[in-house]
C-alpha cells in the first residue's frame, strides 16, 4: 500500500458499509417477519436441523469447560479453604458469559457457515435471481425463516449448554475437590439468581439473530463461482465471532 | 398487421464490469405480441441485456421503459409489480436444486398464497405437459440433463401466466426434435395469448422459425435489426458469418 492513510480509510469506509449492510438485512428480515405465521413449518424445520447438527459439540465443549472451570477455580479457593463456594461462583460464569458466547461461537461456526453455504450457492447459481423473477423476496423466502430459527434456536441450546456445563462442574467439584454434590448445588442455589439466566438467553438470542443476519448476508453478496462460496463462508464466520465479541462486551457493560 | 406497442424501450443502456464495457450505449425497442430475436457471440452480453429487462442488474448509464414506467429507478413493491407481468427462463436454468421438479414450478404461484394446493398441482402438470416434463414430477433438478432443466425452467416460466417471457437460449442443449417442439410453443403461446417473447439464441434455425423481428448484438451495441426476411439479406460482413457460420456467401 503506497500511503497508509488511504489505506485505514478505505478500510474503515468498509466497515461502515458492511455495518450498514448488515443493519438494513436486519431491518428487512424483521419486516418480512410478519409472514412468520405462513411459514412456522420452514422455522421450526430449521430449529431441528440446527439443534440436531450442534447439540453433539455444545454437549462436549459446555461439558469440557465447566469441568475445567472447576478444576481452575477450585485450584485457588481451595488454597483459601474456600473450595465450597465452587457452586457459587462457576454456575454463574455458566449462565451469564460462557454458555451463551461458547455456545454463539459454536452456532455461528456450524450454521452460519451452513447458511452463508448454502444461499451463496443458491446466488451464485442464479436461484436467488431466479426467486426474484417468480416474485419472491430473497429476505422474506431465505434469510427471515433462518433468522427466526436461529433467535430461538440459540436460548434452548444455551440452557441445554448451561445444564451440561454445571452438572460437569458438579461432578468434578464431587470428584476431585470433595465437595458434596448437595453443597454445590445449595451454593448455586443462594448465589444464582433468576435475571442471570434470562440475562444469559437475552444475549443468546441477540448472537443467533447475528448469526443468520451476517450469515445471510454474505451469502446473499457470494461471488463467483464455488471458489466465491468457500471464501464467502470464511469470512461469514469470521465476521460473526468478532460480532459477537464486540456486542457481548457491551451488553454485558450495560447489565454490570 | 397493425403495429403493436412497445413493450420495452431501452435508451442508451451502459454498462460495465470492473473495467470491462459490455453494453454500449444500447439502444433496443421490444413490441408486444411479438417474439423478438436476440443473436451476438458468446460473451457479448446477450445474458446481461436479458437481466436488466426484468431488474436483475441495474445500468450503469441509460434508460429502460417497460410500458412507459423507467424500471431503473424503480424498486421494492413498485419493481415487483412490474416484474409481475414478466416471466425469465435461464440460460443455466436456474432451478432450486433442493426442490423437485414439481414444487419448482409451482414456487412462484405458491409463495403468492392465492391458490390452493390442488390448483397448483393442476398448472403444475399443465406446464409440465407443455414441456413434455410431467414424467419427471417428483425428480430432483440434479437428476435431470442440461436439456430438461431448460424445459423445466420454461414450464416455471410459464406458471406464472406471464405477459413478457425472456427467453435466455431455450433451446441450447436440446435435441433437435425437442428444440423444435420448444419453438412451436413459443409460437403458440404467442399466437393463443398474444405472449411477448423476447428470445436469447445461437440457434439460426429456430431464430428465422420465431423470430418477428432479430437484432444483432455485437460490441455492446445492436448493430442490425429487422425483420427475419431483410437480416438474411444483411450486407453486414459480420451478421452474414453470423448466420451462414462463414466469411462470404454466394447468393
Ligand atoms: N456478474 C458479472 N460480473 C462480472 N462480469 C460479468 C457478470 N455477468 C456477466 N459478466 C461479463 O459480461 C460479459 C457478457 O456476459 P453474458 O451476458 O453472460 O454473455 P452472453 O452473451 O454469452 O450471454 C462476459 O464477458 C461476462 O464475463
Ligand atoms: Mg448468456
Amino acid at each position: 500500500m503506497a500511503n497508509p492513510i488511504a489505506y485505514i480509510g478505505i478500510k474503515a469506509l468498509t466497515l461502515f458499509q458492511l455495518t450498514g449492510e448488515l443493519l438494513q438485512l436486519f431491518a428487512s428480515t424483521i419486516y418480512w417477519s410478519k409472514h412468520t405465521f405462513r411459514n412456522v413449518d420452514k422455522i421450526f424445520h430449521f430449529m431441528v436441523k440446527m439443534g440436531v447438527n450442534t447439540l453433539p459439540i455444545a454437549t462436549f465443549t459446555s461439558l469440557f469447560v465447566g469441568m475445567v472451570m472447576v478444576l481452575q477455580t477450585g485450584y485457588t479457593l481451595e488454597k483459601f479453604g474456600m473450595a465450597e463456594s465452587l457452586g457459587a461462583i462457576v454456575p454463574i460464569a455458566m449462565a451469564r458469559e460462557l454458555g451463551p458466547v461458547l455456545t454463539a461461537l459454536l452456532l455461528a461456526g456450524r450454521i452460519g457457515a451452513a447458511i452463508t453455504a448454502e444461499i451463496g450457492t443458491m446466488t451464485v447459481s442464479e436461484e436467488v435471481d431466479a426467486l426474484k423473477t417468480l416474485g419472491i423476496n430473497p429476505v422474506r423466502y431465505l434469510a427471515m425463516p433462518r433468522f427466526l430459527a436461529c433467535l430461538c434456536m440459540l436460548p434452548v441450546l444455551v440452557i441445554y449448554a448451561d445444564v451440561i456445563g454445571i452438572l460437569g462442574g458438579a461432578s468434578v467439584a464431587a470428584t476431585y475437590f470433595h465437595i458434596p454434590t448437595k453443597i454445590y448445588f445449595d451454593r448455586m442455589a443462594e448465589s444464582l439468581q433468576f435475571i442471570d439466566i434470562i440475562k444469559g438467553l437475552t444475549k443468546a438470542a441477540v448472537f443467533g439473530a447475528t448469526i443468520a443476519i451476517v450469515g445471510c448476508r454474505y451469502g446473499l453478496e457470494a461471488k463467483g463461482g464455488a471458489a466465491g462460496v468457500g471464501e464467502a463462508t470464511t469470512r461469514s464466520v469470521v465476521c460473526s465471532f468478532i460480532t459477537i465479541y464486540i456486542l457481548n462486551y457491551f451488553i454485558t457493560r450495560l447489565w454490570l | 398487421m397493425a403495429v403493436n406497442a412497445i413493450e420495452i424501450d431501452i435508451q442508451k443502456l451502459s454498462k460495465s464490469f470492473r473495467n470491462f464495457q459490455v453494453l454500449k450505449d444500447l439502444d433496443l425497442q421490444i413490441r408486444a405480441s411479438e417474439t423478438t430475436v436476440i443473436m451476438g457471440g458468446s460473451g457479448t452480453g446477450k445474458s446481461v441485456l436479458l437481466k436488466h429487462m426484468i431488474g436483475l442488474i441495474s445500468p450503469d448509464s441509460g434508460k429502460i421503459f417497460v410500458r412507459g414506467v423507467d424500471i431503473t429507478t424503480q424498486k421494492g413493491p413498485a419493481l415487483d409489480t412490474i416484474r409481475s407481468r414478466f416471466a425469465m427462463v435461464f440460460q443455466s436454468a436456474a432451478l432450486l436444486n433442493s426442490l423437485t421438479v414439481a414444487e419448482n414450478v409451482g414456487l412462484g404461484l405458491k409463495e403468492q398464497h392465492r391458490f390452493s394446493k390442488k390448483e397448483i398441482n393442476e398448472i403444475v402438470i399443465e406446464k409440465l405437459k407443455l414441456v413434455k416434463m410431467e414424467h419427471k414430477y417428483n425428480s430432483l433438478p440434479g437428476e435431470l440433463s442440461g436439456g430438461m432443466k431448460k424445459r423445466v425452467g420454461i414450464a416455471r416460466a410459464l406458471a406464472m401466466s406471464p405477459e413478457v417471457v425472456l427467453y435466455d437460449e431455450p433451446t441450447a442443449g436440446l435435441d433437435p426434435i425437442m428444440a423444435g417442439n420448444i419453438d412451436e410453443l413459443i409460437l403458440e403461446l404467442k399466437q393463443k395469448f398474444k405472449m411477448t417473447a423476447v428470445v436469447v439464441t445461437h440457434d439460426m434455425q429456430s431464430a428465422f422459425y420465431i423470430g418477428d423481428h432479430i437484432c444483432m448484438l455485437y460490441q455492446g451495441k445492436i448493430i442490425e435489426e429487422g425483420s427475419p426476411e431483410s437480416i438474411r439479406h444483411s450486407s453486414n460482413d459480420y451478421v452474414i458469418q453470423f448466420i451462414t457460420r462463414h466469411k462470404s456467401v454466394q447468393t
